[in-house]
């Protein structure tokens, strides 16, 4: 137990903390717009940024975050819209991991800390890019939900009402690439993608309305991120698929009742 | 007589080229204009062209600039799952929960994709009405109702409608021989 209290695992433990009441909040965004898939395409593009940086000798956090960056313009130029864009960048990006870690020592280490999902080789860059992430973030959140919601319920209104719609959907999408990016080097891959595809999921299920999913979606986020610490640590197995699996185990709660809906 | 909140002249509006047109029409405030026609005519695209997702090829479209624009169209389901209640539904519309039918007020605290169909298409339909647009876009809006749904929105329609017009695509006469002040036909 003392191994919970070790200094060297607090900036790990902090660090994942604040991504992990955030991230499930952008994964409920990610579900209105029928998007789910990004969250991985974007896991892998940065995965893809962090290898090939760390081939090149380039700093790992912001090559992750550059190449996210540019599947977000690469998006907007094509004007393509839906998963399939995100598949084709889950493809590429894991293609051009997995081809860069072939090719040095280091940065086949740094691959497989991705894949493994070890979140105790996070640093304080790490730590301060989460925080500066979630201060931007969290204020921004009530009109994030506003405009993609509207967009998604009333679609068209607003760019007939001459609002910036896309100006809108391009800051949502760098700050979901910027979010996804940097919990990719934090946590892995999957790690980041069950953080976003799975609390929102399940909120979505059971929420009462949408104030309820985005207090469920990050409960469940940072409940099991805790347990997947703790559970890790302490069996000495890799943090990632801890996560997933407990995450996975969560999807059991989309069975709770729900209140009977009114007929008349 | 004050300027029409939209109005198009000899209006022809498509994607690639134009598939409708030309026509024309004007809607004004307390008034309740129908595009009637048989089905794949282009009244949709007609209201695409208002919206701005179909491309005007000739004529004329003019919107007032005051204005402001609610719609619903006939794609614009609610997602088969989505936690969201009625009164949340509503109020982000910009809508005032409390103008709602006693019918949909005694739901209001339910999450929309658990009420029945009827229930669901009227919420989402008066949603957009709830708000304070000037022009209301209504595609289809009896899709799916109930006849007491069907009834409730017809009621408003007929009512006093303000500052408000509203044009509306609809293909069911009894429903449209109630509602309308004009009918357009488009062929």
């Amino acid at each position: 137990m003392e191994l919970l209290f070790e200094p060297m695992f607090r900036v790990p433990f902090v660090t994942g903390l604040l991504l992990a009441a955030v991230l499930p909040q952008l994964g409920l965004l990610l579900r209105v717009r029928n998007e789910w898939l990004a969250a991985l395409g974007f896991a892998h593009l940065a995965g893809a940024g962090g290898t090939l940086g760390s081939l090149l000798g380039a700093p790992v956090l912001l090559s992750a975050l550059a190449l996210a960056g540019l599947g977000v313009l690469l998006r907007g130029m094509l004007r393509m819209r839906g998963n399939d864009f995100y598949a084709l960048m889950v493809l590429a990006g894991w293609s051009l991991m997995v081809l860069a870690t072939s090719l040095s020592h280091h940065a086949h280490g740094l691959g497989q800390t991705l894949i493994d999902g070890q979140i105790y080789f996070t640093g304080r860059t790490h730590l301060l890019a989460s925080a500066v992430f979630a201060l931007v973030l969290l204020p921004l959140l009530p009109r994030l939900n506003r405009w993609l919601l509207h967009l998604r319920l009333f679609p068209w209104q607003d760019q007939a009402n001459g609002r910036p719609v896309a100006l809108r959907v391009l800051c949502f999408n760098l700050l979901l690439a910027a979010g996804v990016a940097l919990a990719a080097m934090v946590m892995g891959v999957m790690a980041t993608f069950a953080l976003l595809f799975i609390p929102a999921w399940v909120a979505f299920g059971i929420a009462p309305g949408w104030r309820g999913a985005c207090g469920w979606a990050s409960a469940l986020g940072v409940a099991a991120y805790l347990a997947a610490f703790v559970a890790a640590l302490l069996a000495d197995l890799p943090f990632g698929p801890v996560l997933v699996a407990l995450l996975v185990l969560s999807i059991l709660l989309r069975g709770l009742p729900l209140p009977r809906p009114v007929t008349r | 007589m004050s300027e029409p909140l939209l109005q198009a002249e000899e209006l022809s509006a498509g994607y690639q080229g134009p598939v409708v047109g030309p026509v024309s029409f004007s809607v004004s405030a307390g008034e309740v204009v129908v595009l009637s026609g048989p089905n794949g005519c282009g009244k949709s695209t007609l209201l695409g062209a208002v919206l701005g997702h179909s491309r005007v090829f000739s004529g004329s479209l003019r919107r007032s600039s005051r204005a402001s624009l609610a719609c619903l169209g006939q794609q614009a389901g609610l997602p088969e799952e989505l936690p969201m209640t009625g009164r949340e539904l509503v109020t982000l519309a910009e809508g005032d929960p409390a103008v709602l039918p006693e019918y949909l007020g005694a739901v209001l605290h339910q999450r929309v994709d658990r009420l029945s169909g009827g229930q669901r298409q009227l919420m989402h339909v008066w949603a957009a009405i709830a708000g304070s647009a000037r022009l209301l876009l209504l595609d289809e809006p009896t899709n799916n109702l109930d006849p007491v749904s069907e009834s409730l929105l017809a009621d408003y329609l007929c009512g006093p409608l303000g500052e408000r017009g509203v044009l509306l695509v609809c293909h069911e006469p009894d429903f449209v021989a109630r509602v309308a002040d004009r009918v357009i036909e488009v062929r």
